[in-house]
């Protein structure tokens, strides 16, 4: 059985965005301080830090999660993406994220990763989803701009396009 | 709104993680999604010295059918359990009550057993199993316990489970012949805590009635099959039974009402669904 002491801080291991990274943490760090302060990806934003706003949504395993509800030292051996996992290296955006933009489904962006995160997983489970399916999806986050039209658009348009494909 | 410090501790296996339930007792805490105890962590409203992380014991994630009940392992997701190909026509009342608990992005990492586990009066799980009448599967060093629902959550968040014991898996009885089921709920939001969400078994000459987020723990209640008056007489006698306190979120008035007439359509919906 592993066991860490609460004031050492371990190593952990983990594949981040397809590389292998590793960091020290101590088991209370929780993984959106981890990701931001030790990895310095600066798209892991903190909101409520209670699982309620969804800003911090990231991929575990390919599943959504709260990475403010994650202890950094859980990630060990998983496989973790974020927003930057989306686009190309080249820096060609998916087409989520292209039609984020065309439906102007953010403005100040604070929520935008997360909610990216959580749709690239529903998408991959629910092919053709229904407008409220999606809104139900969406209802794991909190966007205070947009009023949700725009990414409810966006979402329904890659399911479809991606069908059509 | 950062947690307490604690030990972090990676059983393998169930047997490991009794024998640490075992030595540290109360002092222990296991975690398997996280999304209450590390919400409650990092509110300090929890505090722990060990934590004992059991979210990746393989034998803690399954869902099996046995002759009467639905098992499913613990540590099983509730996206896991919600998206089983077997689960409508087994299990109704799950099917139609596991979309409310909480959402897409949690039901991934939260668990089953977790859930029960954690007994918030207002989830969804606990007021199904104890509706259907169900189980939870305890282990020890001592051994292994079975606890019906009735006996297992005994308040607010308190359950009878000793503090060297772990919730292994969670027993939910199949579907009974002829039976119809209903979920039905109110909260703010959906996927919010509910402010009353309702349960309803209707089989022939019979309704059974949950009834969740109005007192410290569900409630149920068993009529022989009742007439329209006779209906919401029951009804009004359950609500003031349950009773209720206002809080932010709702009045005691208006969660009693809520089980007047949610409990009344969950009731009609049951109805029609039997077969």
């Amino acid at each position: 059985m592993s066991q860490l002491n609460n004031d050492g801080r371990s190593s952990v291991s983990f594949i981040l965005n397809g590389n292998p990274v590793t960091g020290y943490a101590e088991p209370r760090m929780l993984l959106t301080d981890f990701l931001r302060e030790e990895m310095g990806l600066t798209e892991i934003h903190v909101g409520c830090e209670h699982g309620v706003c969804g800003a911090c949504t990231i991929r575990m395993d390919g599943l959504p999660a709260r990475a403010c509800l994650t202890f950094a030292i859980q990630a060990e051996g998983h496989r973790i993406d974020t927003v930057q996992s989306l686009a190309q290296p080249s820096g060609v955006l998916s087409d989520l994220q292209l039609a984020f933009r065309k439906h102007h489904a953010l403005q100040c962006g604070y929520c935008t990763p997360g909610i990216l995160m959580s749709s690239s997983a529903f998408l991959e489970i629910n092919h053709d989803p229904s407008e409220e399916e999606v809104r139900d999806m969406l209802s794991g986050h909190l966007c205070r701009c947009t009023g949700y039209v725009g990414m409810v658009r966006a979402i329904l348009e890659v399911a479809r396009n991606r069908i059509s494909a | 709104m950062k947690p307490h410090s604690f030990e972090y501790l990676r059983p393998a296996s169930i047997e490991e993680t009794v024998a640490c339930l075992a030595r540290h007792s109360e002092d222990a805490r296991i975690i398997a999604g996280g999304l209450s105890l590390v919400a409650m962590m990092n509110f300090r409203l929890v505090e722990t010295k060990f934590l004992v992380d059991v979210a990746n014991i393989k034998a803690l994630n399954y869902i099996r059918v046995d002759a009467d009940h639905i098992e499913v392992g613990a540590a099983t997701t509730q996206a896991q359990l919600l998206a089983w190909p077997e689960l409508a026509s087994l299990s109704p009342l799950l099917a139609k009550g596991m979309p409310f608990i909480g959402h897409f992005q949690t039901r991934a990492r939260g668990t089953v057993g977790g859930s029960i586990a954690h007994s918030d009066p207002s989830s969804e799980l606990p007021l199904c199993l104890i509706t259907l009448g169900g189980s939870v599967m305890l282990r020890s060093k001592a051994g292994s316990r079975e606890v019906t629902a009735e006996d297992f959550q005994v308040g607010l968040m308190q359950t009878s489970r000793r503090p060297d014991e772990m919730v292994v898996a969670v027993r939910f009885p199949i579907r009974k012949k002829g039976a119809g089921y209903s979920f039905l709920e109110m909260a703010m939001r959906k996927g919010d805590l509910a402010i009353c969400a309702v349960a309803a078994e209707v089989r022939d000459g019979s309704i059974r009635l949950g009834v969740g987020g109005v007192a410290d723990k569900p409630a149920v209640r068993e009529w022989k099959d009742l007439g329209d008056a006779a209906l919401d007489e029951a009804l009004n006698e359950f609500a003031w039974d349950l009773g209720g306190s206002d809080d932010v979120h709702a009045t005691a008035t208006f969660r009693r009402q809520l089980i007047r007439r949610l409990g009344r359509r969950a009731i009609l919906e049951a109805r029609e669904c039997r077969n």
